[in-house]
């Protein structure tokens, strides 16, 4: 994974022929998939279709799986990253995530958004505050942090904390920020906010996000993946997956036919 | 009636009663404890009975009863005197008394062999002290405080005496260390350890002589009493430990000898095959059992369950260790006492001497029971109870936090210790405190590992190298069945089982709470508010 490799017209990540079992169940099947550097991906599909198992081997987190197998090769910046050798621990530096329900750590803000830092060994005062001051701006969360960076992060709002999660996310410096349905815990006004940030987010970082409101991924995405049972039905532009789909099953599932 | 039924109502009372049945029960226990344990150190009048026979008695009553053979109703008498009565208790039938009185002058003495003495004071001989006090009774509290004042010298003496002795016996073993190397080579070794050996007995011989002379001296100074029925005796006061007129005390004084009988039983070593005089070294035994304890059942148990939570694979073997701790917790302690006599004390304490104290054998210096064994076998006892209290609060921790910390690439190790241990730790202390409780309450499986009935010495002290870990030590839970069951005067030593049950109460409530209190603290930390 070097850095020399990258230029702008090849995928940040590219999935060729992954299969995923879990124990004996099929969960991901013969998937082929390319993501382009700072656009926004979304995976949409009804539940169970595996488009969040799918987000989870970017960053290797179906490790934690004890009956997770993976087959198939997941190349980020042309590394592989199903390899036993890949450093997962740097791999996760670079491949960021935010979960479903926000998990901000029993600490205070500050805390919470130089965690990844000070696990990397960086304890020197002032890059941190640099770092908090960058990171919590880019999560458009400052101004209503900055005079409490001291106090817990639980007592934050949903969409306040998930927008922490965001900026913990953020503060480490990644490549690219997986979202898994970050916004289906929260309101609308905080849902907004947060695809506010996504477009934001977008220059400098590449984006996969999995989400169950297809408004959301029409919104905020430049390329729309679907999934069923498993399989990537179809993969193009969102414009062009929204208003003119070539498969049955995609038109079918967006018209809310099922699903 | 059905429909009442239907409500769901008298399930909701059922289960209101079985509580408040627990509370009333607890309450009852607590209550008993306090009532009579509170009550035993307050002066009690001295009552002086005449009889119709036309003898006499004093003493404080105990206790009112209908005797079930004959239906009448008597008294309990405590009339101590046991030297000269051979019992401290009689039966008084109501109907024999013809009056009872409460003289003033009534002399309540405490003494340091054959319990109280109730009588009157006829004088003082105070050979060699300077008395200016005038009415016997002020003279004798002036005389007893000259005496205690000199018997504190002879006690600085018999301090240095202790240290001489340990001195003299590091280097008696010294030299059987460097007789077993082989005695040529470190003759001159030898020779001068002999010496200064000796140099040390001498010392301690001459102080020795001092101390001795200076007890007999002590020991002549005397006071004159007579009992109720006019036999005299004469009682030397290095015997009196206490004096008290409890039938003039006012209300204040009664306060006041009331604390020094508390501060008493906290601070000072117990009398009389301990149903009287203090609990202190009870205590201080128990307090460091059960510290030490913590010391060693906590990191284990923490350590364990974590492996058991967060790095076995869960699969059948990791279930069956579950289980086996779990069924652990369970096992009777008199079981864990005989395998830790057979483990600790027999293998690995004898295995220390052979090695480290050769010297010593055959006495034996960790191969005998003593407060390692006994904690470390308490621990083995309670670390089930550690166990099961961190796995389930590490399991408690929401997914979300493991798999954010590991999505920022930290290690497993750095979630553990960064977000998981200190979100565990109220589930830990909850764990650390059942275990104490129980540690602090457990007596049989002490009785063969450790604890004894009187410990000359406390397992802490100034010589080198202060914490004994291989002493006996005396335990509140054993003192209450020692004294409470196996004290030839029962009867006596019943307040005594009382107060000590109180305090080892005591001493758990306190132990909880403090602990209770951290975990709270904790607890505010990793919900919301302020750090």
């Amino acid at each position: 994974m070097q850095q020399t490799n990258e230029s702008r017209n090849e995928p940040i990540l590219s999935v060729a022929n992954l299969n995923l079992h879990y124990g004996d169940t099929h969960a991901l099947k013969n998937i082929n998939l390319d993501m382009a550097r700072h656009q926004v991906t979304a995976f949409i599909g009804p539940s169970g279709c595996g488009k969040s198992t799918l987000l989870r081997c970017f960053n290797r987190m179906n490790d934690l799986v004890d009956s997770a197998r993976v087959g198939g090769s997941i190349r980020f910046n042309s590394a592989e990253v199903n390899e036993p050798s890949t450093d997962v621990i740097s791999l996760r530096r670079r491949i960021g995530m935010v979960f479903q329900q926000s998990n901000p750590f029993p600490k205070s803000i500050y805390e919470n958004i130089v965690y990844g830092l000070r696990i990397a060994g960086v304890n020197d005062k002032t890059t941190l505050d640099e770092a908090v001051e960058r990171s919590l701006k880019s999560a458009a969360i400052w101004n209503e942090v900055k005079d409490r960076l001291n106090d817990s992060a639980l007592g934050l709002s949903g969409g306040q904390a998930q927008r922490i999660c965001i900026a913990r996310a953020i503060a480490v410096n990644p490549e690219i920020i997986l979202m898994d349905e970050p916004c289906s815990a929260l309101d609308p006004i905080s849902t907004l906010k947060i695809e506010e940030l996504i477009e934001e987010l977008k220059s400098e970082y590449t984006i996969v996000i999995v989400t169950h409101n297809m408004q959301q991924a029409a919104r905020v995405s430049d390329v729309t993946a679907f999934f069923y049972l498993g399989e990537l039905v179809e993969a193009g532009g969102t414009r062009k997956i929204f208003t003119n789909p070539e498969k049955k099953q995609t038109e079918d599932y967006i018209t809310g036919r099922f699903g | 009636m059905k429909t009442f039924w239907k409500t769901g109502e008298p399930y909701v009372l059922v289960t209101g009663a079985a509580l408040a049945i627990i509370l009333v029960m607890s309450l009852t226990l607590v209550g008993v404890v306090m009532t009579n344990g509170l009550g035993y150190f307050w002066p009690q009048a001295l009552v002086r009975f005449e009889l119709k026979d036309g003898s006499v008695a004093l003493g404080q009553i105990t206790q009112h009863e209908k005797n079930p053979i004959s239906d009448i109703r008597r008294l309990q008498l405590k009339i101590g005197n046991r030297d000269i009565y051979g019992q401290d208790f009689r039966w008084i039938d109501e109907k024999d008394i013809t009056s009872r009185t409460m003289p003033e002058d009534a002399v309540l003495l405490e003494r340091r062999e054959h319990g109280n003495y109730f009588g009157y004071l006829k004088g003082v001989t105070a050979e060699g002290l300077n008395l200016s006090a005038a009415a016997p009774y002020d003279k004798l509290q002036q005389a007893l405080k000259l005496v205690a004042a000199k018997l504190d010298a002879t006690g600085k003496i018999k301090r240095q005496m202790s240290d001489l002795n340990s001195t003299a016996e590091r280097i008696r073993l010294k030299l059987l260390k460097l007789e077993y190397g082989g005695k040529d080579k470190n003759a001159a070794d030898i020779g001068e350890l002999t010496a200064a050996r000796e140099k040390t007995m001498a010392e301690f011989s001459r102080l020795n002589e001092q101390a001795t002379a200076t007890q007999a001296d002590i020991g002549r100074i005397t006071a004159q009493f007579s009992d109720v029925s006019g036999s005299t005796k004469d009682i030397a006061l290095v015997d009196i430990v206490a004096l008290q007129q409890p039938n003039s005390m006012s209300f204040l004084a009664k306060c006041g000898a009331y604390l020094e009988r508390v501060r008493e039983l906290l601070l000072d070593d117990p009398r009389e095959s301990n149903t009287e005089g203090g609990l202190f070294p009870a205590i201080f035994g128990t307090v460091m059992m059960v510290l030490l304890m913590s010391v060693f059942s906590l990191p284990f148990g923490v350590i364990a369950a974590i492996y058991l939570r967060e790095y076995a694979r869960d699969g059948l073997m990791t279930r069956m260790v579950r289980i086996a701790v779990n069924n652990l917790a369970g096992v009777p302690s008199i079981v864990y006492g005989v395998f830790g006599l057979g483990f600790f004390v027999y293998g690995i304490g004898g295995s220390i001497d052979s090695l480290f104290f050769p010297e010593r054998l055959p006495t034996p210096t960790f191969g005998t029971g003593g407060i390692l064994w006994s904690s470390l076998t308490l621990a083995l006892l309670t670390v089930p109870v550690v166990i099961v209290a961190t796995e389930e609060s590490l399991a408690s921790i929401p997914k979300g936090i493991r798999e954010g910390s590991l999505a920022l690439g930290a290690t497993k190790f750095q979630t553990l210790t960064k977000n998981l241990l200190p979100m565990a730790t109220p589930g830990i202390m909850t764990g650390l405190i059942l275990s104490m409780a129980r540690a602090a309450g457990e007596v049989a499986p002490l009785m063969i590992v450790g604890v004894v009935k009187l410990a000359p010495t406390l397992p802490f002290d100034s010589n080198y190298p202060f914490f004994h870990m291989d002493r006996k030590f005396m335990h509140l839970g054993f003192h209450i069945y020692d004294v409470g069951f196996q004290s030839p005067n029962v009867e006596a030593a019943k307040p005594m089982v009382y107060v000590t049950t109180m305090l080892l109460l005591a001493i758990v409530i306190v132990a909880s709470s403090v602990a209770i209190y951290l975990r709270n603290r904790m607890r505010g930390k990793y919900t919301t508010s302020t750090f």
